[in-house]
């Protein structure tokens, strides 16, 4: 790891304070992707602004279907949250199964969404919730938030503070891991909203990054069963394909694990 | 055998340390004035090096020195070598390139080091590594064997040309060809077996450390042999004299194999100590190790087995292909030939074998021996063509093998192996037992309600460990002798101190090897200390590989403690006035045998140091040495059974069963031996399922250089495993035991590929089974 300065943030007025004074300075929430990547020298910050300790930024609220969680809430939190779990079970599986334990204690739900690694979990799940991306300067939907390979909308020193849902009448994930990394090789998120809408996204399968996927949105809103998920077509010339996975494999994943998220839900 | 001797299940003295985090390995030590050395790597596979700047580096902070291959030469260090002889059958000796320990003029691999840096701390070596520039020619590279003996690929080292280090043979080709032609049947094959990173816990790390009033070097290494590093670093690398040189090897943390060989690293931290007046420590990080490290297996074989009319084996051909990585290593020749090619019997009476196998360069890291070395790759290609015949001709599994297998002893095999016991029956009984193998049918029945195709499939494994005698190997090209070496020093209290040759990088020798002593003399296990891995404090030996601690280390403890036994009771004998013959050693006493006279055991020992009352002629003191040289090697077996569900649409493989019979001979600790067999077992199914280095085919790079790609096995991983022992005492040795640190990953392979292969009906599979893989054979079956 190459030298870099360490600022504990106690707000959100002075992480942005902090991060505006270097070029090079980063926000680490959870550092679990920051992290390695510094031990590995592919990063090198000049310094680095931890929002894990700013309280604005914490927690987990459930107002009638609305759904709130803090940027800085880790996935531990979010797997064992008892309201969060009367609302939105999904989402707690899903951030059950990130990682293993040292990092779901420490990983946060803001800095996955940030970093918007393509085989990350919670992307999938805020694109197929229609979330709201609570930043320190304004709103973004979900649709306009991922980008690309860890890309987002997110302006040079923005933070995102929250995100934001409606609770699904239903929803799942259904996820296959990578064998080697754990990682997401196919992650579906299914969500029915209770007008009957349905949204459903992909993780670790895009060669753009999370995606949603019209074909079986079409075809879940039309019939919302197992069934109906396992007759889409899943074109494998957008996903995909590495030492671990062909496209073609990948396509198969989705497919499946598009079926058994429904059967879940 | 007492709660401490011989067969007690006696808990590792060791682990208390390592569990509680006290372990002393070689990044634990420390000493004044110690600086941090940093390898400047190259960064292609193949590449003529133009020019090398450090000026830059030089200037960085802390930087100490920066050094070169150059100068490396200059000084008189000299190539790496690789130990065993082997000349193909042409008669021509192996044709091997020269290995520098710092490259200066061609870098063969993504990895190979072409400069060092040393500074005041480990980061700033790194940074000035960086800072070094290297000005490179890239060249075509070629990662593949097959390919690299293809006509017009780029040629590694002039010393062999089109890639080829040998063309060996063994076995009767005439008489295998004709006895195939003559077959009722021929079962062929193409087997590859896959190429694995080695992954210890513990990275390799190295401090050499240089006293100039002494002209004296220390190396503190990862090794599991520190005595052969000393020796290879004095005769051949002219690093210092033996007696200038210490080698010690301290708590190591899991070995493998990949710790046997002497690397460039631990060469140049003695070297750049020297050159640069203060200890030089260098510790790897992951993926270095993933660069680094020798690596595993990389075999293409093809093979044809042939059947009478009666399904009794007639003839073996196999021909393969191995990779040996850009560079020799140590002992890289032999795990190919006489460690691959003498196991191809199997279990089985085969008249006639012949096995060609070539040896090639490529530009990836050197390939050597990992846990098991040769015989899981015989024990693969074996039992996935014997599963195969059987499907092929349409009888059980078992029933192919037990037509086949050997049942008389001692028995020849046509390939130098002489199988001295075993009872291959025995072992395969228990497995089925254990597995319910004739309930299978309905288990299948059962998944299959489900949705999920099982499958379940056995492997009857043999392999060969203490590899020896010394003369014999000597005769096949071995630059070393195999034979090992223990000294049993009981001090004036009685306590006991054993100096052994081996090595205990996680085999719990620390506790079995006191347990031969308690067992002897009746004394506490906690008065036995097993001292080992300091060339300043044991003589010599040969160090720990190929499962040769119990059966070659500890018969040379057994022939050192028949010594002091024989001197003991003649103190007793003396000190009692009794007749030595009379003499028996029971619970810690020494006593005349129908009588009540005794001695305790550490009034004989202070007897012996105080020499006031000893017999007329003896030497004071009781300290005694031997060397102990295998007759044969032994030959553990074993039979393992796999049970799999295959889910179709993911093509992800369960484990759901998991049964190992294995014929260790006699057991000193049945639970360090369970425990041996599970680790050995897990690294079966990380082969089998798991793991794989990937080379990128076009520019050679490591595409599995971390575990975000590379998959090691995790618990969720494994099933429970079902371990049982039969027992056949080894004749060949006075403890009657085999060995039991390779078995588990020799046998599992071939027995998982076999299970799945079951379950999805298509036998085209190679490991590792990955869920891709899986899901596209199963698709291809079905359809």
């Amino acid at each position: 790891m190459y030298a870099t300065n360490y600022h504990r943030a106690s707000s959100i007025t002075d992480a942005v304070k902090q991060q505006s004074s270097s070029d090079e300075a980063k926000y680490v929430s959870g550092g679990m992707t920051l992290i390695p990547t510094m031990k590995q020298r592919l990063a090198a910050p000049s310094d680095l602004v931890d929002l894990r300790h700013i309280a604005e930024m914490k927690g987990i609220s459930v107002n009638g279907s609305r759904v709130r969680i803090g940027a800085g809430t880790t996935h531990a939190e979010v797997a064992t949250s008892a309201e969060l779990k009367a609302a939105c079970p999904a989402i707690c599986h899903l951030a059950s199964h990130i990682g293993d334990p040292h990092v779901r204690h420490m990983g946060t739900i803001g800095g996955s969404i940030a970093n918007n690694d393509p085989a990350a979990d919670y992307p999938s799940a805020m694109l197929a919730l229609g979330a709201t991306i609570v930043t320190n300067a304004r709103e973004i939907p979900t649709d306009d938030f991922f980008t690309g390979l860890f890309e987002t909308a997110l302006e040079e020193g923005e933070i995102i503070v929250a995100v934001t849902f409606d609770a699904p009448a239903r929803a799942a994930y259904s996820k296959f891991p990578n064998p080697a990394s754990r990682y997401a090789m196919a992650g579906v998120f299914v969500a029915k909203r209770a007008d009957g809408g349905v949204r459903v996204a992909v993780t670790g399968a895009g060669s753009n990054g999370v995606f949603r996927h019209a074909g079986l949105e079409d075809a879940l809103a039309a019939n919302w069963s197992a069934d109906a998920a396992a007759g889409v077509d899943v074109d494998a010339s957008d996903l995909l394909s590495d030492i671990h996975g062909s496209a073609e494999y990948r396509a198969n994943l989705v497919k499946v694990m598009a079926k058994r998220a429904v059967a879940a839900a | 055998m007492g709660v401490e001797g011989i067969g007690a299940r006696v808990a590792r003295k060791e682990d208390k340390r390592f569990l509680m985090g006290q372990g002393r390995y070689t990044d634990d030590m420390s000493v004044p004035g110690m600086r941090y050395a940093a390898f400047v790597r190259s960064p292609h596979a193949h590449a003529k090096i133009r020019s090398l700047d450090t000026s830059a580096a030089e200037e960085m902070p802390g930087v100490i020195a920066v050094l070169n291959g150059k100068q490396m030469l200059d000084d008189g260090i000299g190539n790496l070598i690789c130990g065993w002889m082997i000349h193909s059958k042409d008669g021509s000796p192996m044709k091997m390139g020269a290995w520098r320990p710092i490259a200066h003029e061609t870098v063969r691999y993504v990895g190979d080091a072409v400069a060092v840096v040393v500074a005041d701390t480990m980061g700033e070596a790194r940074d000035a590594a960086e800072a070094v520039v290297v000005d490179y020619d890239v060249l075509p590279a070629v990662t593949d064997a097959v390919k690299a003996l293809e006509a017009g690929q780029p040629q590694l080292h002039p010393e062999a040309p089109g890639n080829l280090i040998y063309d060996w043979q063994i076995g009767d080709g005439d008489a295998t060809d004709a006895a195939i032609a003559a077959a009722a049947h021929v079962t062929e094959m193409k087997i590859i077996n896959n190429r694995l990173a080695p992954n210890p816990m513990e990275p390799r790390a190295a401090l050499g450390i240089y006293d100039s009033a002494e002209d004296h070097y220390t190396c503190y290494t990862t090794s599991q042999n520190p005595h052969v590093a000393r020796l290879v670093m004095s005769a051949f690398y002219n690093v210092a004299p033996e007696n200038k040189l210490r080698v010690i090897a301290p708590d190591v943390g899991g070995g493998f194999g990949s710790k046997i060989y002497i690397y460039p690293e631990e060469i140049v931290c003695l070297w750049a100590s020297k050159r640069s007046g203060v200890p030089v420590k260098w510790t790897c990080d992951r993926t270095e190790a993933f660069l680094t490290d020798a690596h595993g297996r990389d075999h293409v074989s093809t093979v044809k087995m042939a059947f009478d009319a009666n399904n009794r084996i007639t003839a073996l051909k196999v021909d393969t292909i191995a990779n040996f990585g850009a560079y020799m290593s140590l002992f890289s020749s032999a795990v190919p030939t006489y460690l691959y090619a003498t196991l191809l019997s199997g279990q089985y009476a085969i008249p006639a074998i012949h096995a060609n196998v070539r040896a090639v360069y490529t530009n990836t890291v050197a390939v050597d021996a990992y846990r098991g070395a040769g015989r899981p790759e015989a024990t693969y290609l074996l039992e996935r063509t014997m599963e195969t015949a059987a499907r092929e001709l349409g009888v059980s599994p078992a029933e192919l093998r037990r037509a086949n297998f050997i049942r008389t002893f001692p028995y020849q095999t046509p390939v130098i192996m002489n199988y001295d016991a075993g009872d291959y029956e025995a072992s395969l009984e228990a497995a089925m037992q254990a597995a319910d193998w004739n309930g299978f049918p309905a288990r299948k029945a059962e998944a299959a309600s489900r949705g999920m195709k099982r499958g379940i499939g056995m492997s009857c494994y043999i392999e060969a460990c203490g590899i020896a005698p010394s003369a014999a190997v000597g005769s096949l090209g071995a630059g070393v002798g195999l034979w090992e070496s223990a000294e049993v020093r009981v001090n004036a209290v009685g306590t006991i101190e054993v100096l052994t040759g081996s090595h205990s990088h996680g085999q719990g020798h620390e506790t079995t090897f006191a347990q031969l002593v308690a067992d002897r003399f009746g004394v506490p296990i906690d008065s036995v200390s097993i001292v080992h891995g300091d060339t300043d404090k044991v003589q010599m030996g040969m160090g720990t590989y190929g499962s040769r601690s119990g059966a070659v280390g500890m018969s040379a403890i057994v022939k050192a403690l028949d010594k002091v036994e024989a001197k003991a009771k003649k103190i007793a004998a003396h000190l009692m006035e009794a007749d030595e013959s009379d003499i028996v050693i029971e619970n810690g006493a020494l006593k005349v045998a129908g009588t009540d006279k005794t001695v305790p055991w550490f009034q004989m020992a202070l007897a012996a140091y105080t020499a006031h009352n000893l017999p007329s002629g003896m030497e004071p003191g009781l300290k005694e040495g031997a060397f102990y040289d295998p007759a044969n090697f032994t030959f553990p077996a074993g039979c393992y059974i796999a049970e799999v569900e295959v889910d179709p649409e993911t093509g992800k493989t369960k484990i759901v069963q998991f049964v190992a019979a294995d014929d260790f001979g006699n057991i000193i600790n049945p639970m360090i031996v369970e425990g041996q067999v599970h680790g050995g077992i897990a690294q079966g199914i990380g082969q089998a399922l798991l793991e794989g280095v990937h080379y990128d085919p076009d520019t050679g790079q490591l595409l599995t250089a971390s575990y975000m790609d590379y998959t090691m096995p995790r618990a969720d991983d494994l099933p429970s495993f079902n371990v049982s022992h039969q027992v056949t005492p080894c004749p060949n040795n006075p403890l009657g035991i085999k060995g039991c640190g390779e078995a588990g990953a020799i046998g599992s392979p071939p027995a998982l590929m076999n299970a799945i292969t079951d379950a999805i009906g298509n036998n085209d599979l190679t490991m590792p089974a990955t869920p891709q893989k899986v899901w596209a054979a199963a698709r291809l079956a079905a359809n």
